[in-house]
């Protein structure tokens, strides 16, 4: 059974948590990181991270376009549709540029196709962990 | 342009980048960043290779 919190621990809780204030760049940094792979950590002047986020998260979606693989749209019907078209969705403008120019407009046809599909969605993913990762800096609970 | 990798090899790749977005994200120290995604990398590979060798034994 859970111990029951009393007043005197959780104001000893709240005395020794620091406190982080939303500032503006801490939504607009992951903003710009979910847009632009690495464009967060950019912004916040982590040049090095960036750069590796950028690499990582554009190769990443560029080889699973590569491999065949499959671009997911927003009205898949299917909860597995709906699921990868999260994931697609975070890598920002390079979902953006797909839908526009039409890549990845293939059904998985071999298992290399099966294992683009993946790298896409995981790029997406990926790229959400980078977003929120900027917005941990821009609020200052992390160097 | 198509790519043809090769099961390995597209785990390896898959590895590499997700070490990378890994070490950076969850570690603060650029050296505890390093070791993380060298952490992670093996992991991942490691994960293969016992997965292989899982496999190839259930197929016997």
């Amino acid at each position: 059974m859970a111990k029951p919190t009393t007043d005197k621990s959780k104001n000893a809780a709240t005395a020794t948590e620091p406190e982080y204030p939303l500032t503006t760049m801490a939504v607009v940094a992951p903003l710009v990181g979910w847009l632009i792979p690495g464009g967060g950590h950019i912004l916040l002047k982590r040049y090095g991270r960036g750069i590796l986020l950028l690499v990582s998260v554009v190769a990443m979606f560029l080889i699973g376009l590569g491999m065949q693989g499959r671009i997911y749209k927003p009205n898949g019907g299917d909860i597995l549709d709906i699921l990868g078209f999260v994931g697609d969705v975070g890598s920002g403008v390079l979902y953006l540029l797909a839908r526009i120019m039409d890549w990845g407009n293939v059904m998985a046809a071999n298992a290399t196709a099966d294992y683009g599909k993946t790298f896409l969605i995981v790029a997406g993913l990926l790229n959400f962990i980078a977003a929120a990762d900027a917005h941990h800096i821009a609020l200052g609970k992390k160097p | 342009m198509t790519i043809n990798l090769s099961h390995f090899s597209a785990a390896a790749v898959f590895a590499l980048f997700a070490s990378v977005v890994f070490g950076i994200t969850q570690r603060n120290s650029t050296i505890e960043q390093v070791r993380y995604g060298l952490y992670c990398f093996a992991l991942f590979v490691g994960g293969v290779f016992l997965a292989g060798w899982v496999m190839a034994l259930i197929r016997r």
